[in-house]
C-alpha cells in the first residue's frame, strides 16, 4: 500500500513553525554537534521534520543541506512525513519477538488497515516498530504516545486501540 | 558544602526513615512498573491513605528485579517488616492497605515476601526466594530500595564515599585499584577496565574525554535502563572516578532516546550533584573539576559502537572508523577518549568504596565480580538479576528463572543480543563467564538473556537477528552491507520453504566472510546467531529445507494447525477467536480447521485450554 503523504507545511501552520524556529535560534548556538539535538527538538514539536526545518537548520549551522539531510536520514528516530494523532510503537525486540510481537503487529495492521509508517485515513493512528524499548521482562510491549503497555496479547492490544478511538470521538463531541 | 556533614545528615535522615512512626509504602516506578500499571497503584495508595485519614509516606523506588511481579508495592507498619505484594491492581492495593494498616491483617495469601524484622507468618523472606537467593547485587545494590530522585538516600547508603576515597589517592593509584579488581567492561567486549583507563591516562594530550555508553541497543537488554532509572548516582559517581583517574574534566553520557524516564532521572541527578558540590569546579573541596553533558541517541544500533558513538556526539552520521587509532589515543574531536558502559561505571563506584580485593572475591579467576542479566523470554520469572560470574546457566534458568512456563520444554538460551548466539539446553551446565560463553560460540554481551522453548524456531531466530543487523548496518563496508543482506535473503527463503541444502554451505561461507571482513563489531558479530544455530540446531535447518517442516510452528508456509478429534470436546472457543472463519464444528462435537482459509495467526492454538490443537 503506497500512500504519498508528504505535505508541505500549510499556510495556517506557518506562525507556529516560525515561532518554533525562533525558539531554536534562542536555545542553540548553531554548532555542528548540536545538529541531532536540534532535529530532535523540532520533531518533538512538529511530530516530523519538514523540508523547511532542514533548510533552516542548514542556515543556522552553516552546514550544507546535504550534510543535514544525510545525518537526519541516517537515524531511525527521524520522520519526514506527518504522523497521526496517536503514535503506536510496537516493540520488535528479541524477548517480544519470542513472545509473539509479530503476531500482535499483524493483528494491529489488519485492524487499522495500515502498515508501519502510514497514517490511518481518520488521521488518528500511525504505527511504527521499534527495535527494543528495554522492558523485555514484560514482553510483548506496545507504546502508545508516552505510555508503555506490557504483557500484551492480541485482544488487549485491540481493546486499547478501540478505547483510544472512543476517547477521541468523545473529544470531538 | 562539607561532604562529611552532608553524609551525617543523610544517614540521620535515612535512619529516621527506617524508624518512621508512620506507615511507609514503596512502589516500584521504573518503566517496567509503569508498563504494568504502577501509576494506578500509586494513585490508589495515595487515595486509600487519604480515606483512612492516615499520615503515611509513599516512596517511588526503582526496579527490585522481580519484574514479572510488577506492579509491586511494599508496605511497612511502624516498627515492622516491609511486606511485598505483586501483580497488583488499584483495587487489590486498596484492599491490602485497608486490611493491613486498618485491620492489622497483612493477608499473607496475597504477599510475595518480606524484608526486615521477621519472621512473618506464612510469608517467606525476600532473601530466601528462589529467584533472589543466588543473586549478589553490586551494581544493583540500591535499586528498588532508595528513591532514585533523592541524592541523600544514595549518600546515606555509602554513595560518593568511593569518590571521596579516590580523590585522596593519586590518579595512578585509582587506575591500579581498578586493575586489581579485575573489572572487565560490562558492555560486552569484556576488556579490562583498568587497562583501558591506563591507555587514556598515558595518551598525550591536554584535553581528554570520558563517555558513558548508555545506548543499550541490544534487543532484549534492559539492565542499563533499570540501573539509570533506579540508581543514577552509582553510575555518575563511577564516571567521576574514571574521569579523575584518566585526567579529564569533561564527559558525555550518550543515552538512547527510547529511555525517556532514565534521561529524566539523570537530569535530576545532575542537578542535585551541582547543588551538592559534586559537579563543576573543586569537587568535594579537591582541585578536580568536571562537567557532564547528556546527548540523546536517535535510534541507531550501530551508535553503541565506540567510534560511531563519538561520530554521533559530534553531530554526524554514526559510521564507525577503523582502528587504530583507538579512542584512547584519538577519539572525540581527535582527543584521547575513554568510553565505559553504564554497568561498568556502576561497579566502579562500589569498587572504590569497598576495595578491589572485596570485588575480586566474587566471580572466577578471569571473570571477577558479578554480572547483571535481563532474564526474559519463555521463563516463569522474568526480571533483572545480578549473579556472581561462574554461576551455571541451569541455575539461572531453572532456579532463578523458575524454568519454562506452561509446562513447555526449554530449548535454548540466547545471550549477547544480535552479536551473540543460542546455547542449547544440553549445555546448560556451562558456567557464565567471558571465556566459557565465547568457547560455546556465543558471547557474554551486555546482559540480554532470552530463554527459548519448543515453540521457538531456531531458523527464525537467526532470521530475526539478521533482519535487525541488516537494517542497522551503516552501509560503509561491503562485507557487512551486502553480507548481512545475503544471509537474510537465504534465511528468508529457507523459512518460506524455498531453501536448498547447498544454502547451508553458502550461509557458512558468507558468515565467515562477513565476520572476517567487516569494519566494526556490528558486522563482525552479525553472523554469530547463524553460526551457533548451524552448529547446534542443524537438524531444524534440514527439516525446513528437506522436509519443508517447521516443527515449532513459527514459519507459516511450513506448518499447519490441526484439531485432534480425540481431544477436542467442542467447546467452540477456537471458533470464536478465529477472525477468518476457518474453524467449523457443532457445539460439543470435535471442531476442524479449513486449511485454505486458515491464516495461521495462532489465535485458536493460544486459546485452546485442552491442548487439542496440534502443530503439524
Amino acid at each position: 500500500m503506497e500512500q504519498a503523504i508528504y505535505q508541505e507545511l500549510s499556510v495556517e501552520s506557518m506562525p507556529e513553525v516560525e515561532y518554533l524556529f525562533n525558539e531554536i535560534r534562542k536555545e542553540f548556538k548553531g554548532r555542528a554537534d548540536e545538529l541531532i539535538p536540534m532535529l530532535q527538538r523540532i520533531q518533538r514539536t512538529l511530530g516530523f521534520l519538514p523540508e523547511q526545518a532542514l533548510l533552516e537548520i542548514a542556515r543556522l549551522t552553516g552546514l550544507s543541506t546535504a550534510r543535514v539531510y544525510g545525518t537526519a536520514t541516517f537515524y531511525a528516530q527521524f520522520r519526514f512525513q506527518p504522523v497521526g494523532k496517536n503514535i503506536i510503537r510496537v516493540c520488535r525486540g528479541t524477548a517480544c519477538h519470542v513472545k509473539g510481537s509479530n503476531r500482535i503487529l499483524e493483528t494491529i495492521e489488519e485492524h487499522l488497515q495500515v502498515t508501519p509508517g502510514q497514517i490511518t485515513p481518520d488521521g488518528l493512528f500511525t504505527i511504527e516498530t521499534v527495535a527494543c524499548f528495554g522492558s523485555c521482562a514484560l514482553a510483548p510491549i506496545m507504546v502508545v504516545n508516552d505510555s508503555v503497555y506490557g504483557s500484551l496479547n492480541r485482544s488487549r492490544a485491540l481493546k486499547l486501540l478501540d478505547e483510544i478511538r472512543a476517547g477521541e470521538k468523545e473529544l470531538l463531541r | 558544602m562539607d561532604f562529611i556533614l552532608i553524609k551525617e545528615r543523610a544517614e540521620k535522615n535515612w535512619k529516621a526513615l527506617e524508624n518512621l512512626r508512620q506507615p511507609l509504602i514503596q512502589i516500584g516506578m521504573g518503566t517496567c512498573g509503569k508498563a504494568a500499571g504502577a501509576d494506578e497503584v500509586y494513585a490508589a495508595a495515595k487515595q486509600t491513605l487519604k480515606e483512612m485519614n492516615l499520615l503515611g509516606r509513599i516512596l517511588q523506588v526503582g526496579c527490585i528485579g522481580t519484574c514479572y511481579l510488577e506492579p509491586i508495592m511494599a508496605v511497612r507498619k511502624p516498627g515492622g517488616p516491609f511486606i511485598y505484594y505483586g501483580n497488583l491492581t488499584a483495587k487489590r492495593a486498596e484492599d491490602i492497605l485497608l486490611s493491613y494498616l486498618r485491620d492489622g491483617d497483612p493477608r499473607p495469601e496475597w504477599a510475595v515476601c518480606f524484608t526486615g524484622e521477621g519472621p512473618v507468618d506464612g510469608i517467606p523472606r525476600f532473601e530466601d526466594l528462589p529467584m533472589i537467593k543466588p543473586q549478589v547485587r553490586i551494581a544493583l545494590r540500591n535499586c528498588g530500595i532508595i528513591d532514585p530522585e533523592n541524592i541523600e538516600h544514595y549518600i546515606a547508603r555509602g554513595g560518593y564515599s568511593g569518590l571521596m576515597r579516590a580523590l585522596q589517592m593519586n590518579p595512578e593509584e585509582v587506575v591500579q585499584e581498578t586493575k586489581d579488581s579485575g573489572l572487565r567492561g560490562r558492555g560486552g567486549a569484556g576488556f579490562p577496565t583498568g587497562m583501558k583507563w591506563e591507555f587514556a591516562r598515558k595518551a598525550p594530550g591536554q584535553t581528554k574525554y570520558i563517555i558513558c555508553n548508555a545506548d543499550e541497543g541490544d534487543p532484549g537488554a534492559f539492565m542499563d535502563r533499570s540501573l539509570l532509572e533506579g540508581d543514577p548516582h552509582s553510575v555518575l559517581e563511577g564516571m567521576l572516578i574514571g574521569a579523575y583517574a584518566i585526567g579529564c574534566n569533561e564527559g558525555y553520557i550518550y543515552i538512547r532516546a527510547e529511555y525517556p524516564l532514565a534521561i529524566k532521572r539523570l537530569e535530576t541527578a545532575l542537578k542535585q550533584m551541582r547543588e551538592y558540590g559534586l559537579l563543576g569546579r573543586d569537587i568535594l573541596g579537591s582541585r578536580f573539576g568536571f562537567e557532564i553533558h547528556i546527548k540523546e541517541g536517535a535510534g541507531a544500533f550501530v551508535c553503541g559502537e565506540e567510534t560511531a558513538l563519538m561520530a554521533s556526539i559530534a553531530g554526524g552520521r554514526g559510521m564507525p572508523q577503523s582502528r587504530p587509532p583507538f579512542p584512547a589515543n584519538k577519539g572525540l574531536w581527535g582527543n584521547p577518549t575513554n568510553i565505559n558502559n553504564v554497568e561498568t561505571l556502576g561497579n566502579v563506584s562500589a569498587i572504590l568504596a569497598q576495595g578491589a580485593k572485596w570485588f575480586a572475591g566474587f566471580g572466577t579467576e578471569k571473570s571477577k565480580g558479578t554480572k547483571t542479566f535481563a532474564l526474559a523470554g519463555k521463563v516463569e520469572r522474568t526480571g533483572l538479576i545480578e549473579v556472581p560470574m561462574g554461576i551455571r546457566l541451569k541455575e539461572i534458568i531453572h532456579e532463578i528463572g523458575g524454568g519454562v512456563a506452561k509446562g513447555k520444554k526449554v530449548k535454548a538460551v540466547q545471550t549477547g543480543g544480535p552479536s551473540g548466539g543460542c546455547i542449547p539446553a544440553d549445555l546448560f551446565d556451562l558456567p557464565v563467564d567471558y571465556e566459557s560463553l565465547t568457547a560455546a560460540g556465543s558471547i557474554m554481551g551486555s546482559g540480554g538473556m532470552v530463554v527459548m522453548d519448543e515453540e521457538t524456531c531456531m531458523v527464525d531466530i537467526p532470521r530475526y537477528f539478521l533482519s535487525f543487523t541488516a537494517d542497522e548496518s551503516c552501509g560503509k563496508c561491503i562485507p557487512c552491507r551486502l553480507g548481512t543482506r545475503q544471509m537474510l535473503d537465504i534465511l528468508n527463503e529457507i523459512c518460506e520453504g524455498k531453501g536448498a541444502i547447498e544454502d547451508l554451505e553458502i550461509l557458512k561461507d558468507v558468515s565467515e566472510t562477513v565476520q572476517k571482513g567487516s569494519l566494526c563489531g556490528l558486522g563482525q558479530t552479525a553472523p554469530n546467531p547463524v553460526q551457533t544455530t548451524l552448529r547446534y540446531f542443524r537438524s531444524e535447518y534440514e527439516a525446513h529445507i528437506l522436509g519443508k517442516k517447521c516443527e515449532a510452528g513459527v514459519c507459516k508456509p511450513l506448518f499447519h494447525y490441526e484439531i485432534d478429534p480425540e481431544t477436542c470436546n467442542g467447546c467452540g472457543v477456537c471458533s470464536k477467536k478465529c477472525s477468518v472463519g476457518a474453524v467449523t464444528g457443532e457445539k460439543k462435537k470435535p471442531h476442524s480447521i479449513k486449511p485454505d482459509r486458515c491464516s495461521k495467526c495462532g489465535a485458536c492454538y493460544e486459546a485452546c485450554k485442552f491442548d487439542a490443537i496440534r502443530i503439524c
